[in-house]
């Protein structure tokens, strides 16, 4: 995936920035507007797919050393782990709960332990599909 | 609180940390560490003994799947505890001893991970009040068996005898599930002690035998019952720690437990008494029959743990009697047996376990099992050789040890069986101590052959692999704890049977009030010692006359066995899988699309039709608007020239439209999260696409007949109207009311006004996961398949 393109480089630095940031505004977004964590997940991989894109994969390796595999298999656990958590305050499996708070600088805001459980899914999300398109791309 | 599903989950959480402990600890051995958790379970349980044997019993629930009556309940009762503590117990003794019997290339942490999983789901099994969660459990004790079995993988017959065992166990295990569903379709409960209180209502209920049945075949072939017996003698390949823990001690008890557990359900019913009774007798006589003429020590232990299996088999049968009778002299009196069953059950872990380690000695001293290549180890291997006095006499029932006592209870028991009034008995009864007697006399044999083969006669120390000598210390204090038991619980037997025997015996016949038996040695000159005599007498000639007789065993056929129809019946099955698969897997991608479509039209268009749901109402839809028509012309434009595409890239493109259009779509019709879902899916698609540009091979027109260019188009239509009759059947009809109204709340429910993401992320959050971990295992097919292709990539445990 060698392109040696200036211009497809030099536009995906600033993209790959503002679709990250679009992507945690969905991933935060979702509980009351459109977004949520498969869409954050997908968009956020998206960003890491161009990156993969416009530059070689060592060098993408080297400055962002995440292994996707594990970062799949972490988002798993996190998605379940959240789900037992409320098992040990008498909840059922999965069960969610959120509450009001008031904070320093954000005001009166929600909290939703639905939060955790949906970055676990995001991080799934986005584990799985970068690695699914690295593994094609690195296949001689 | 909830020590008892404590107690349950703690082996699972040691086995999760044995790969994070075993990095850390360097040299020093891990099984030091899996020691604790036995340990410190053991102990768990037998602070739970007073309050047990004073009757009580011990519930501890939590909420699983409440809607649908599955709960992690967990139960303890007499017969529960007796389970745990040999668990527990057994499961201490055979840790410390692997420590010493595994060779520094065996691999610590997968075996004591397996043993680990295997005891946690042991403990379920025995603990879970629930069907369903005891089934889970029952399919996990299976697959670490498997696990075991194989743990020396490299060689041919462990793979094949882990096969073996999982294939027949889980079957069996299938069945069970199905009878654990029709006692829940009959009674609406899940829970044990729930189905044992309501059962009555159902004994005249169309699925009462097939739910007995099925229960049975599961507890058949998981305690290997004739004619599913087969699967044991090859689980020996496991180690031989393993062989003592699973394959003698508890695991293939599994069976024995439901058996009893079951029994104040179907109990009391002649076909339950003579089934249990009569497989058992069987399994009795040929596991004694066949293991004398083993020359394998461990296949010897096999075949005999197969033979005591039958005979608490049979008691459990026969002691099923006492449920016709409920309280009073005659239940007490065949209650007997149930009483033997269980004090049998455990006294044949603790002289069997003894065994087992004796020939894991043996093995590891010498290098060798086979008695025609042993003898004369008495002067070599003392201690070993005490241990297998003892415990082989136990065995064969002989007094000043506790296999003595149970004998003799099941010899009571079986002549006790021959005066019972009901089910027929009368005609054949006098069968039961025939074949009691029968067997136990080439129990003896075997017994003898096992101590007089191994120690006595003259040592061939020539084909020995080295010079014997006592092992250290650490591997002989085990059987040594089982000797001391074996003995002490002849003098006194009481303790166990008040403490622990009564309140089991009461759980599983509650009719019965009065006092249990009490355990004594002495009887006087009655039958039963009689019998013990005869036994002595006749076995003693039987074994010094063994060549004369052995030609007994030549008469049945070489070909006439359960494994050779268990072997050839695998053949058939792979054979017959192989010719589906090759007619039907042709690598043309186009028929698999074909088979697929077919199918669906089939099954969705079918039912739609059959069931009289099709029925199409447009009035009530709104008017189609000048955008959504020009989408659709666009999309149709798109679609059809598809097919007609001179190349790959306006292919790709077309389907693009397809894509985006119905992305406009979702913004017509304002779902914004669907839209933008499918925009970046589009986008990751398209990037895929790029990636396998290279890969593809060159894009041909279909050069196909034109007569299966018609059939496809004829699919494809055909596809296409089923899924628009069922769009437009599913807006135009209610079959029942609509559940939407429910999420119209989710702000208050679940603090989220995207009711989308609250459905997904809360009230459906278990689809989500388990989409997630679906995802997750296609993200690690994807990465395995192009990995590993061509034999690259980790590798490291790979040999």
């Amino acid at each position: 995936m060698n392109i040696n393109d200036v211009i497809l480089k030099t536009v995906s630095k600033g993209a790959v920035l503002i679709i990250l940031t679009f992507g945690i505004y969905l991933f935060l977004s979702g509980h009351n507007q459109p977004g949520g964590g498969f869409i954050g997940g997908l968009v956020i991989a998206s960003a890491f797919v161009l990156m993969f894109l416009s530059y070689d994969s060592e060098t993408v390796s080297d400055a962002l050393p995440i292994d996707f595999k594990k970062l799949s298999a972490f988002g798993v656990l996190l998605a379940m782990l959240s789900g037992i958590a409320p098992m040990f305050f008498g909840g059922a499996f999965l069960a969610q709960s959120f509450g009001y708070f008031n904070l320093p600088i954000f005001g009166k805001t929600e909290l939703a332990t639905v939060t955790v459980f949906e970055a676990g899914i995001a991080l799934t999300v986005v584990g799985v599909v970068v690695n699914i398109i690295l593994s094609i791309s690195e296949d001689e | 609180m909830y020590l008892l599903i404590l107690a349950i989950l703690i082996p699972f959480i040691a086995t999760a940390l044995i790969p994070l402990i075993h990095k850390r600890i360097g040299a020093f051995h891990i099984g030091w560490f899996v020691l604790l958790v036995p340990l410190a379970l053991f102990l768990i349980f037998i602070m739970q003994i007073p309050a047990i044997s004073n009757g009580e019993t011990l519930i501890q629930a939590v909420n699983w799947i409440p809607s649908i009556g599955i709960n992690f309940t967990v139960y303890l009762d007499g017969l529960s505890l007796i389970m745990a503590l040999l668990i527990t117990g057994m499961g201490s003794l055979v840790v410390l001893y692997s420590i010493y019997y595994l060779s520094s290339s065996d691999s610590f942490p997968h075996f004591y991970a397996y043993l680990l999983l295997f005891m946690g789901a042991m403990l379920g099994v025995v603990l879970s009040d629930n069907l369903l969660v005891l089934y889970v459990f029952w399919e996990l004790t299976s697959i670490s068996s498997f696990l075991l079995i194989a743990f020396w993988y490299h060689r041919k017959n462990s793979r094949y005898g882990a096969q073996k065992s999982l294939l027949i166990t889980v079957f069996g295990g299938l069945g069970m599930l199905a009878g654990f569903l029709m006692l829940h379709s009959m009674t609406g409960t899940f829970s044990i002690r729930e189905t044992v209180t309501v059962i009555g209502q159902y004994t005249d209920h169309a699925l009462f035998y097939p739910a007995m049945f099925l229960v049975l075949l599961g507890a058949f072939t998981k305690s290997a019952q004739f004619p599913f017996h087969i699967w044991l003698p090859d689980a020996m390949e496991a180690p031989t720690p393993v062989s003592a823990y699973l394959h003698s001690a508890t695991m293939v008890k599994a069976g024995l437990y439901l058996v009893a557990r079951f029994t104040p359900i179907f109990g009391g019913t002649a076909e339950w008494f003579w089934t249990v009774t009569i497989v058992g007798l069987i399994t009795l006589f040929w596991g004694a029959f066949c293991a004398v003429r083993q020359t394998d020590l461990k296949a010897l232990l096999a075949y005999s743990t197969i033979s005591q299996l039958g005979l608490i088999m049979s008691l459990l049968g026969l002691g099923s009697a006492a449920l016709h009778f409920g309280d009073g002299e005659q239940g007490a009196l065949y209650g007997l047996a149930i009483f033997a069953a269980l004090f049998h059950m455990v006294n044949h872990s603790t002289f069997k376990g003894a065994l087992f380690m004796v020939v894991g000695i043996v093995d590891h001293q010498v290098g060798t099992r086979d008695i025609r290549r042993l003898g004369g180890l008495m002067a070599f291997l003392p201690i070993t050789f005490t241990f297998a006095v003892i415990g082989s006499f136990s065995m064969a029932g002989l007094p000043l040890l506790n296999g003595f006592l149970s004998k003799e209870m099941f010899f009571t028991a079986s002549v006790n069986a021959v005066s019972l009034p009901i089910f027929g008995v009368s005609s054949w009864g006098l069968l039961i101590p025939i074949i009691a007697w029968t067997a136990s006399v080439f129990t003896f044999v075997y017994c003898m052959i096992f101590v007089f083969r191994t120690f006595f006669g003259a040592p061939q120390l020539k084909k020995l692999d080295r010079k014997p000598v006592e092992p250290s210390i650490g591997m002989l204090i085990s059987p040594a704890i089982l000797c001391v038991l074996i003995v002490g619980l002849f003098f006194a037997p009481n303790l166990l049977g008040d403490h622990l025997l009564k309140p089991a015996l009461h759980g599983i016949i509650p009719g019965i009030s009065g006092a249990a038996p009490h355990i004594s040695a002495w009887h006087g000159f009655n039958t039963e010692l009689f019998m013990t005599l005869g036994i002595i007498a006749v076995g003693t000639l039987l074994f010094l006359t063994f060549r004369s007789w052995y030609k007994i065993y030549l008469i049945q056929p070489a070909g006439w066995n359960f494994t050779v129809l268990y072997n050839s019946l695998l053949q058939d099955l792979k054979r017959a899988a192989n010719w589906i698969t090759t007619h039907y897997m042709t690598g043309h991608l186009p028929a698999y699309f074909a088979y697929i479509f077919v199918f669906f039209i089939a099954a969705a268009g079918g039912t739609l039709i059959s069931t009289g749901a099709l029925s199409i109402d447009l009035t009530a839809d709104s008017p189609i608007t000048t955008y959504e028509g020009m989408l659709i012309v666009v999309m149709a434009i798109a679609a059809i020239s598809i097919p007609f595409a001179k190349s790959r890239l306006t292919a790709i493109l077309l389907n693009g439209v397809l894509g985006f259009s119905i992305a406009i779509f979702f913004v017509l019709f304002r779902a914004p999260d669907l839209a933008l879902t499918q925009l970046v899916i589009e986008t990751v698609t398209t990037v895929l696409f790029l990636l396998c540009f290279n890969f593809l091979p060159e894009w041909k027109t279909e050069d196909s007949s034109k007569r299966i260019k018609i059939r496809n188009a004829v699919i494809a239509i055909a596809a296409g109207v089923t899924v628009t009759l069922i769009g437009l059947t599913v807006n135009s009809g209610r079959l029942f009311e609509s559940i939407s109204g429910y999420f119209e709340d989710s702000y208050e429910l679940a603090g989220g006004d995207n009711i989308v993401n609250a459905i997904l992320g809360d009230f459906r959050a278990f689809d989500t996961m388990l989409e997630s971990l679906v995802l997750f295992i296609a993200g690690l097919g994807v990465y395995t398949l192009i990995r590993l292709k061509h034999g690259k990539g980790p590798g490291k445990d790979e040999h």
